[in-house]
């Protein structure tokens, strides 16, 4: 394969060393999973705050006697 | 002499029948709705997770078919364990987001106990699933892997009997096993729900609550959340 190919086909990030960590006191964390708790917590938050599509439309649609019917 | 009408005993197969539907009435079963409060993207993370699974497994299967040889060194192979390795972490991703949603929504609520217990034993049960899969790889990653956990099993005792350095026992576990164990708890998972239905936010349920303490008689919850959307 050639350098162009091996350079294509390579990592996105350069994976040819230990992995960095995160340390606090007995708590040893690699960045990678670090990264993806980050991104699950604020999944979570937005699942909570984002509103749901259609959701209004059929709340306002119930408030109006539309509602019970399936 | 009159003879009194004796009606014949049934048969385990009516008394399953029975039960079954008693338990699940179809139309409890296979909803063709779900109450409004459902419409948040909160509630969409345990279906997100079983379509998780089902990626898993059809990836599973044809790695299965094809074997190490060929998910290694072709193409098309790298691509499916490379489908099968992401479904997993999105798997555990949206799993962990169900298991967040569901303890601060306190989701045993209303006699659905069973319904937290078989999910957090699904939860359990996925963690060794992973565990043997990443051993059971046929490279150095599943070799540095297996020597590394080997040693935890160790420590608490296990590893006469899950042995990570045993490929033949460690790919029966991750193919056969566990997904076994993990398909037949979702489903008693899922089949708790419908019995049991999806758990109201907390605030409806106080208002219930309340609602039930002023007329005993009012078995209806407050506006909106029983009524179903399509």
């Amino acid at each position: 394969m050639n350098s162009l190919g091996a350079a294509v086909l390579g990592a996105v990030f350069n994976l040819n060393h230990p992995a960095h960590t995160v340390d606090w006191s007995f708590i040893h964390l690699s960045v990678a999973n670090v990264v993806v708790i980050g991104l699950m917590l604020i999944v979570f938050v937005l699942a909570i705050l984002l509103p749901f599509p259609g959701a209004a439309s059929r709340e306002a649609a119930r408030r109006g006697g539309g509602g019970g019917a399936p | 002499m009159s003879v009194t009408p004796t009606t014949p005993p049934k048969s385990w197969t009516v008394k399953v029948r029975e039960k079954g539907v008693e338990a699940l009435p179809p139309d409890k079963l296979l909803p063709d709705g779900q109450p409004t409060y459902v419409a948040s993207w909160i509630y969409v993370f345990g279906v997100a997770s079983i379509a998780s699974l089902i990626v898993i497994i059809g990836s599973g299967c044809i790695l299965a078919l094809k074997g190490p040889a060929w998910w290694h060194e072709t193409g098309v192979g790298h691509f499916f364990n490379s489908i099968h390795l992401w479904s997993v972490e999105l798997f555990f991703f949206v799993m962990v987001v169900h298991l967040w949603g569901k303890y601060w929504m306190a989701a045993w609520r209303g006699g659905r106990g069973r319904v937290w217990v078989t999910g957090a034993i699904t939860f359990l049960v996925a963690v060794p699933c992973a565990l043997t899969g990443y051993v059971s790889q046929q490279n150095f990653d599943a070799q540095w892997i297996s020597t590394q956990a080997k040693d935890a099993m160790n420590s608490v005792g296990v590893g006469a009997f899950f042995n990570l350095t045993n490929f033949g026992q460690m790919y029966s576990y991750h193919i056969l096993l566990l997904p076994i164990a993990i398909v037949l708890l979702v489903s008693l998972h899922v089949l708790l729900v419908r019995r049991n239905g999806v758990v109201p936010p907390i605030e409806l349920e106080e208002k219930l609550t309340a609602m039930r303490a002023t007329s005993p008689d009012a078995q209806h919850p407050p506006a909106g959340a029983g009524e179903v959307q399509s």
